[in-house]
């Protein structure tokens, strides 16, 4: 099925952009009218994706990432989210809560967080060539109120 | 992102305020951090009003404060979070850890 409507954002890792990829994206879903809760589900799950990319992908170096966000009838959204950093050897643990390769303070909860506020989440990452997160979200369908 | 400290007797509360990810949490950690260490308190407050969003680093930020304070057996409350906040730290079961209300009005905790 082809999307809708699309957009597609490449940006360096460096965190200030955090900020950036979030309310780009939601800037985006806004002509769907979501909700507010809607709104901050997408947000939050973009930007624990953004920040794996930041914190893990490419520890201590700046890569690209690659945003793209994906608008399908019946307000079926799918945010992809690309690296080409370090790739994750088991993509399975990486996704169990509170499984951190850095601790501190850094909870463990990135995936946990994704895989709660949206409705489906994919991963596929190779080690050496980077992973790539497909969030897809699918918005109520509410009733225009013309009154 | 900004920070706004007060200590009264043994209570510290910070008042955070913006958007809270990995990029703001740091400034966040060390200004909170410096003053568990000068004022060593029996409380520290966690004040989240004016915090617009919040991710999973808040909880990073929560979770390694409590370790801290632990050191000392001082307590930690949260305060004034956001729906959108408290279904973050509700997901990683900060009421486990913290005395926890939202936006003023006491949810069940489990301490």
């Amino acid at each position: 099925m082809k999307p809708i409507n699309k957009f597609t954002l490449t940006m360096e890792s460096c965190s200030n952009n955090e900020y950036f990829a979030r309310a780009a994206v939601s800037a985006f879903i806004t002509q769907l009218d979501p909700t507010l809760e809607e709104l901050n589900d997408i947000k939050t799950a973009v930007s624990e994706a953004v920040t794996n990319c930041i914190v893990h992908a490419y520890k201590n170096s700046i890569g690209k990432i690659y945003i793209t966000v994906e608008i399908y009838p019946f307000s079926v959204i799918k945010i992809k989210i690309k690296d080409k950093g370090c790739g994750i050897s088991d993509v399975k643990e990486a996704m169990e809560p509170l499984f951190t390769t850095i601790g501190g303070e850094r909870a463990g909860l990135g995936f946990a967080v994704m895989q709660s506020f949206t409705d489906d989440i994919k991963v596929r990452s190779r080690v050496g060539s980077g992973t790539t997160v497909i969030l897809t979200k699918k918005l109520e369908l509410r009733v225009k109120n013309n009154a | 992102m900004s920070i706004k400290l007060s200590v009264k007797g043994e209570v510290v509360t910070a008042y955070l305020g913006g958007e809270l990810d990995h990029h703001s949490a740091r400034e966040m950690r060390e200004a909170i951090d410096n003053a568990i260490e000068m004022n060593i308190p029996s409380l520290l407050v966690l004040d989240f009003s004016g915090v617009t969003f919040m991710d999973s680093s808040g909880i990073g930020l929560v979770m390694g404060r409590y370790r801290n304070l632990s050191r000392t057996g001082a307590e930690l409350h949260i305060t004034g979070a956001s729906m959108q906040i408290a279904k973050v730290m509700k997901l990683a079961g900060i009421s486990r850890l913290a005395k926890f209300d939202v936006g003023g009005f006491k949810v069940e905790t489990d301490k």
